[in-house]
């Protein structure tokens, strides 16, 4: 009661403060939970930031199943949330419904590049140039010769992960073998990581010595299994290098945080009806250095590829993306 | 398919076997007394953050086995009082929990960790870790059986001896001891075992209890030594395929072993999607090894495997004539 009573005072406070009170910004997390310590968390510490920063508060829903999607953007649109941030590809059909209903709200959609709305900012990350990054890195640093790659749901999205990491992989090291995994197929396999550990075991026994995970949730279970076996393992999204120091050898990492930040920051002037491609070029994608794996990756290794990552921001080194035509000329899946 | 490959998905079933042969086994003692329990997988996911919950605050795995024991203990405790004492509807009853300790969980967790229902990775004594059995770097270079040994018998956790253990020490209280006469009795007969005096209700709460403190050690068991540390809805339906297993087994101790043994198989067989292209020469979907041990319950409940006859009292409350 008093918790409510606090919002409605603050709510009352920034009404008279502000005389026309701008609208709060909302943002929905999927399924893995803001506090997934990948992706989810990663778009949470985004808009935290923001709050910080402004002083501003904000909406959140966390959806519990797949039959909440619809509803929750509805529902924050509804309130007069705006803009309305979806971190996640799966919100897409949703809001291919809602969107048209709201033409004055202003949404922005992550990991997505497909749909022609005039009130919706895509924002599209190129995974395939941070995974080819830290595939290198991987390739590098295998004793064995054979990596492996943990995903999540086996989509396109996480298909673009693999592809980008077994072409670093096959860059630094053409014969190296590639182990590659995928969880399930239904939204679950982002929140299993007793399968993730299970499959990062059974990559071992096949010989890999460095395990890619790009799963959510699930690759906790991954670097938990990799550090358990003594092999190595590379995050995701966020930084995971602290979750088991002198084991995970980088993050991949996916600025997810950036992105809703700057939606945020925009409030109700977002520029939408376009897609926003975050690579390397933009610091939307990168691989993650500090002091817990300072010890894995030695300068030789870092000065690899930080060279190759110049020639990917100047063009001269292109990474083929797996979802510009299903197809991954150093893997199949 | 090599020998090395084999062990290792012979390696793989045994740990996931295990937490299926606890809730089996639980599930058996319950029901063999005549009290459905589908809440098998609720009491698991309780215990699973019980344990991590409180191994991670003391440091110590073994306060953390009975803290999960504890917590599925007091769910056995009221599904025996909703479904004993009150006469309700055992599955009702045991759906209800289920949902109960989905959220709860989380709850907990959250309140205590602020992690977003996860509780904070365990480290050292708050885990369990693989015991090596005697002679197995000595044996190891025995064909065969040498490998055999190190790799697949030896060098899991204590609660994998402890499930396999549970197998002949239920099958000797169900037909050696007067306990397990009278508690397959009152689930096939429970007016007969009223009439020569003993009392129903205290013999279905023994069994209920006895489910509660072996659930508790499935969860304990997933928490602590499968993974480190409790995670949102971490059992994922192992439950439900504990259920089906006993099914399989037709409410039998030394059967439910070789059930749980074989739908483990098949999850680690999931895993391994390369081995089993390589044996089959062609590919099957994942989704379908992950679909078969629900494909063999209902083969058997359909009756091609034989008969599958269930307790005969089973799901019913007992009143007393007057």
């Amino acid at each position: 009661m008093t918790l409510m009573k606090q919002f409605l005072g603050a709510a009352a406070t920034l009404a008279l403060t502000a005389g026309v009170a701008a609208a709060d910004p909302a943002i929905i997390f999927d399924l893995g939970g803001k506090f997934d310590k990948s992706f989810n968390e990663a778009a949470f510490s985004g808009a935290e930031r923001w709050a910080k920063e402004t002083g501003g508060t904000y909406k959140e829903i966390e959806i519990q199943d797949e039959a909440q999607r619809e509803q929750a953007v509805r529902r924050l649109a509804e309130s007069g949330a705006n803009p309305v941030v979806m971190a996640g590809f799966a919100f897409a059909d949703a809001l291919t419904k809602v969107a048209p209903d709201f033409p004055e709200t202003k949404f922005a959609v992550i990991d997505v590049d497909w749909l022609d709305l005039p009130n919706v900012l895509q924002i599209s990350f190129a995974e395939h140039e941070g995974s080819y990054l830290v595939g290198m890195m991987a390739g590098l640093a295998s004793k064995s010769g054979t990596v492996g790659f943990v995903g999540g749901m086996d989509v396109p999205l996480i298909r673009r992960f693999g592809c980008g990491y077994a072409q670093g992989v096959k860059a630094v090291n053409p014969d190296a073998n590639l182990v590659m995994n995928m969880t399930g197929t239904t939204p679950a396999a982002w929140n299993d990581p007793v399968k993730g550990a299970e499959l990062a075991k059974g990559q071992k026994a096949q010989g890999a010595d460095v395990i890619y995970a790009a799963a959510g949730g699930t690759g906790i279970g991954v670097l938990q299994a990799a550090a358990d076996e003594g092999i190595l393992s590379i995050g995701v999204d966020s930084n995971q290098n602290y979750l088991h120091p002198g084991s995970v050898l980088t993050s991949m990492l996916k600025r997810v945080d950036n992105a809703v930040f700057d939606s945020f920051s925009a409030g109700a002037e977002l520029e939408t009806g376009k897609v926003n491609v975050m690579g390397l070029a933009n610091d939307g994608v990168g691989y993650a250095m500090d002091e817990n794996n300072a010890s894995l990756v030695t300068a030789d290794m870092q000065a690899k590829v930080d060279e190759a990552a110049a020639k990917i921001k100047s063009g001269e080194l292109v990474v083929h993306n797996y979802t510009s035509d299903d197809t991954c000329p150093a893997a199949t899946f | 398919m090599d020998y090395a490959t084999l062990l290792q998905l012979l390696d793989t079933t045994i740990r996931l076997a295990t937490p299926l042969l606890f809730a089996c086994l639980a599930g058996l003692y319950s029901e063999r007394a005549g009290i459905f329990d589908i809440g098998l997988e609720g009491k698991m996911l309780m215990a699973a953050m019980a344990s991590a919950s409180v191994a991670y605050l003391t440091g110590s795995v073994w306060m953390g086995v009975l803290a999960g024991i504890g917590a599925s203990l007091i769910l056995a405790g009221i599904h025996g009082i909703a479904s004993i004492t009150f006469r309700g509807n055992q599955l009702i009853s045991g759906v209800a929990l289920n949902f109960v300790a989905s959220g709860i969980t989380v709850l907990v967790a959250q309140r205590l960790f602020g992690q977003g229902g996860r509780t904070p990775p365990l480290e050292g004594d708050a885990r369990f870790a693989p015991i090596t059995l005697p002679f197995a770097e000595a044996l190891r270079d025995v064909p065969i059986l040498g490998p055999l040994y190190y790799e697949v018998i030896s060098g899991h956790p204590f609660l994998v001896y402890l499930g396999f253990a549970t197998v002949p020490l239920t099958w000797w209280v169900l037909y050696r001891t007067r306990f397990g006469l009278r508690l397959r009795a009152v689930g096939e007969n429970p007016a007969a075992v009223d009439t020569a005096g003993i009392s129903v209700v205290g013999l279905r709460f023994a069994a209920v209890a006895i489910t509660g403190v072996l659930c508790g050690l499935a969860g304990a068991y997933m928490a602590t030594a499968l993974q480190a540390g409790f995670g949102r809805e971490m059992t994922a339906g192992r439950g439900y395929i504990a259920l089906a297993a006993l099914i399989f087994a037709k409410w039998r101790p030394v059967a439910a072993l070789w059930a749980c043994l074989l739908f483990g198989f098949f999850q680690a067989l999931a895993l391994r999607p390369d081995v089993v292209e390589g044996v089959l020469q062609f590919k099957v979907p994942v989704t379908f090894l992950d679909a078969l041990p629900y494909v063999l319950t209902v083969l058997v409940l359909a009756g091609f495997v034989g008969k599958a006859i269930p307790p005969r009292a089973g799901g019913e409350p007992y009143v007393k004539e007057r």
